[in-house]
């Protein structure tokens, strides 16, 4: 019998890399010091693959695929910064930033949000899609934090961090489409939810200033994720699995 | 004396029954006919026939959907062959009156329609219309239950693998998935437990044939899946059906109990060493549920949202075990290729598809309903002669086939032949087998912004270019349409159909620009006219 490999040699960028068969093309990546966007996924937390800003080309595949959710194979042709990708990725976030009521000079976030990080980064100078305006409220209920809707781009990064880690479930999404919405336990004020522990993980895992400390002013909204790293490292637990 | 042969006594017994009537009158009971009395119709007949002391002479008989659903209800007076349509609990006497005598009631006597049926093969809905499908011993005397019986007893699971892969069929669902590929898929997958899944959750605007397929034909699905779980190993199977279909959720649970009781389903069935069982899950009207990680998600009790394939569900589905998932129509198929030979189904369609396949025909013409043609016919041949063209002499502008997945095929392009290869092609699809007939007076703007809307709605939410995506898109031809859209409204809905289509999760995004860049394809002028600078356009 022919011994299976088990380690993936292959190239990315056109750079020779190689990968273990259970590691995905976004870990490889961020090994070899190439970035790639990402936004919904987050080390410790499962992966959706739900954003699609980490999609890159294979040579030879019919379709993009997220870098989050596939794994490494043997002599694949990794694209992760084609022209077309960085097209592709500039409108997802000009598409986040027209569905919501984004307005960085008056976020407490301003300067600590990855929607933001990432626009700039992408090149984005203006959104060319009309903006939607939506009409969503702030849920000011709970007596640390502050959920407000307006900033909120269903990333469900909280809704994952309470489940898998915390173990509370008390986010969930309700709706379809872009009609879809966080809510906490059966769409009650998340101040009177009796699941919540008021640990304070979903408002650091949230990307942007949708989920916030209480008495912030502008900009100075700082998430604080290290712990994601620890709890999860400590707990030997792996949510893909 | 094994449990098939006592079945075929059951069916012997109820062949001479039906063979001593003189006359039958087969009166359809599906939910298009149903909704239009026809129960009352039934029973009237039935009473009609015992107070007029027939009983021994003329069986009333409840059968499935004939085809012409918008001509509800109709019967069928046998063995003269004579089809009456819109029938009303009234007519029940002259109706009888009919069948005594031999001649035709002449007001509701519908002579012409047999050019409707002339043009049709009909494999998938060979008893629709003609077998009683709340009567297993009717379904046995139409050799039901012959081919599990032959793969229980006489193949082996690669061998029936083999015959499918054979008959070359493919998926009906949409997509046009080799079968016999996926069976064999789910066959090599390792595992202990293996589930196989019915995708009845049929949802595409103006499609109604797996509807029909259940509630005309029950127990072909079962002895369907029960063939594909003896192939690929699997013992538990369920059937995802929506809840908007309550007479087909009925006839499968009765068929599910009667079956269970004779040995068909459950522990050793029909005597050999092979355990299956079936349940019915319920859909709760999410379209997006049709996509199978979503509907495994579904029946796993999560929210119905797709996730990222690879794996696929043949190696990790329901509950993390490989799954099989097949639609209504593609196992609805797998009976009589075993019964008749994988040679005999190839002998069908053209030489990438094979078989037939089942369209619900709706729109702006003359016959609408449900036909069974081979692969490989024209779309001219469905929608002048067997769907009589559009009504009142006007002329059909497009047909769009593939709901909200597919596109609008104009009028030019009707010679086309209907395959999953062809329809691809120009930029539509086979989808499940929606086929709606436009006339000249539609709007094909007003066409694509109903499927975008319906794409909108029915986004799950889960992934930004379908959620934000189909809106703005919507908005866009809102805009358009209302007359005040402009040269770069048009290139950024054309740039959005790109994004959404390349970018998104699952099939419904990755397809919902269809309709629109169909359209915008075939019938650019008529959005070019709406636009108020047209002039930019020209340049």
């Amino acid at each position: 019998m022919p011994v299976r490999s088990r380690v993936k040699t292959f190239t990315m960028d056109g750079q020779d890399v190689s990968g273990h068969e259970s590691e995905t093309i976004l870990e490889i990546a961020r090994q070899n010091d190439i970035d790639i966007p990402t936004l919904c996924q987050l080390d410790g937390l499962s992966i959706i693959g739900a954003c699609r800003l980490c999609l890159v080309e294979v040579v030879g595949w019919n379709k993009l695929v997220p870098a989050c959710a596939t794994y490494v194979e043997e002599g694949m042709e990794v694209v992760t910064n084609s022209e077309r990708l960085q097209n592709y990725r500039r409108m997802i976030i000009e598409m986040l930033f027209a569905e919501g009521n984004h307005v960085c000079s008056v976020c407490v976030s301003n300067g600590n949000c990855s929607l933001q990080y990432l626009a700039t980064k992408l090149g984005m100078d203006y959104v060319r899609y009309p903006y939607l305006n939506p009409d969503r409220t702030v849920d000011m209920s709970h007596e640390r934090f502050v959920m407000d809707h307006n900033r909120c781009i269903l990333c469900t990064r909280c809704v994952r961090v309470c489940d898998e880690i915390e173990g509370a479930h008390t986010w969930d999404v309700e709706g379809r489409g872009y009609k879809s919405h966080l809510i906490t336990d059966l769409d009650i004020p998340w101040g009177d939810s009796r699941t919540c522990t008021s640990c304070g993980k979903c408002m650091n895992v949230c990307p942007t200033g949708a989920i916030v400390e209480k008495g912030k002013p502008a900009g100075e909204m700082i998430k604080r994720r290290e712990f994601l790293g620890y709890l999860t490292k400590m707990r030997g637990v792996n949510n893909n699995e | 004396m094994t449990i098939y042969d006592t079945l075929q006594g059951m069916a012997e017994t109820e062949h001479d029954r039906q063979a001593q009537f003189e006359n039958e009158m087969w009166v359809c009971l599906a939910s298009g006919c149903a909704s239009q009395n026809a129960d009352q119709l039934a029973d009237r007949l039935a009473d009609l026939v015992k107070e007029q002391e027939l009983e021994e002479k003329v069986n009333v008989k409840c059968v499935g959907c004939m085809g012409l659903c918008a001509t509800g209800p109709h019967v069928t007076v046998k063995p003269a062959g004579q089809h009456y349509s819109e029938v009303r609990p009234e007519d029940a006497e002259a109706l009888v009156e009919a069948a005594k005598t031999g001649e035709p009631y002449e007001p509701l006597y519908e002579p012409e329609y047999s050019q409707f049926f002339d043009r049709q093969t009909r494999i998938v809905l060979e008893n629709a219309g003609s077998v009683d499908p709340e009567s297993l011993e009717d379904y046995l005397v139409h050799d039901g239950y012959k081919a599990l019986n032959i793969a229980l007893t006489e193949m082996s699971p690669d061998e029936i693998i083999q015959e499918i892969t054979n008959s070359g069929l493919r998926g009906r669902g949409g997509g046009g998935y080799p079968t016999g590929l996926k069976w064999s898929t789910v066959a090599k997958a390792e595992s202990d437990t293996k589930y196989v899944i019915c995708n009845a959750d049929e949802g595409d605007p103006g499609a109604f044939m797996d509807r029909s397929v259940l509630e005309s034909d029950p127990y072909r699905i079962l002895e369907g899946m029960t063939i594909a779980a003896f192939a690929v190993g699997a013992s538990k199977g369920h059937i995802y059906v929506r809840a908007e279909y309550p007479l087909a959720i009925d006839r499968l649970n009765k068929a599910i109990r009667r079956a269970k009781r004779e040995n068909l389903l459950g522990n050793e069935i029909l005597g050999t060493p092979f355990n299956f069982s079936i349940e019915i899950r319920l859909g709760a009207g999410a379209f997006v549920c049709g996509e199978e990680t979503a509907l495994i998600a579904s029946i796993e009790g999560k929210r119905g949202q797709p996730r990222p394939r690879p794996p696929y569900p043949a190696d990790y589905g329901l509950w993390g075990e490989p799954t099989l998932i097949n639609n209504v129509e593609t196992l609805a198929n797998i009976a009589p290729i075993i019964r008749n030979g994988s040679d005999w189904y190839a002998s069908f369609g053209t030489e990438s598809s094979k078989g037939t396949k089942v369209f619900a025909l709706t729109g702006q013409v003359n016959n609408t309903g449900l036909i069974e043609v081979p692969m490989g016919i024209t779309l001219r041949e469905i929608v002048y002669d067997i769907g009589g063209g559009a009504p009142d002499g006007r002329a059909v502008k497009a047909v769009q086939t593939g709901g909200p997945s597919g596109g609008c095929i104009p009028e030019h392009m009707l010679d086309l032949p209907v395959d999953f290869e062809s329809l691809r092609e120009v930029g539509s699809m086979m989808g499940s087998g929606g086929m709606i007939v436009m006339d000249d007076t539609a709007s094909m703007l007003e066409v694509a912004r109903f499927f975008m809307e319906f794409s909108m709605t029915e986004s799950c939410g889960k992934c930004i270019p379908c959620r934000v995506g189909t809106k703005q898109m919507y908005d866009l031809l809102g805009r358009i349409e209302s007359g005040v859209g402009t040269y770069r409204d048009l290139q950024l809905l054309r740039e959005l159909c790109d994004v959404t289509q390349h970018t998104s999760l699952c099939g419904l995004g990755q397809s919902a620009p269809n309709p629109v860049l169909s359209t915008l394809h075939f019938f650019e002028d008529e959005y070019l006219s709406l636009l108020t600078d047209v002039e930019a356009a020209a340049d």
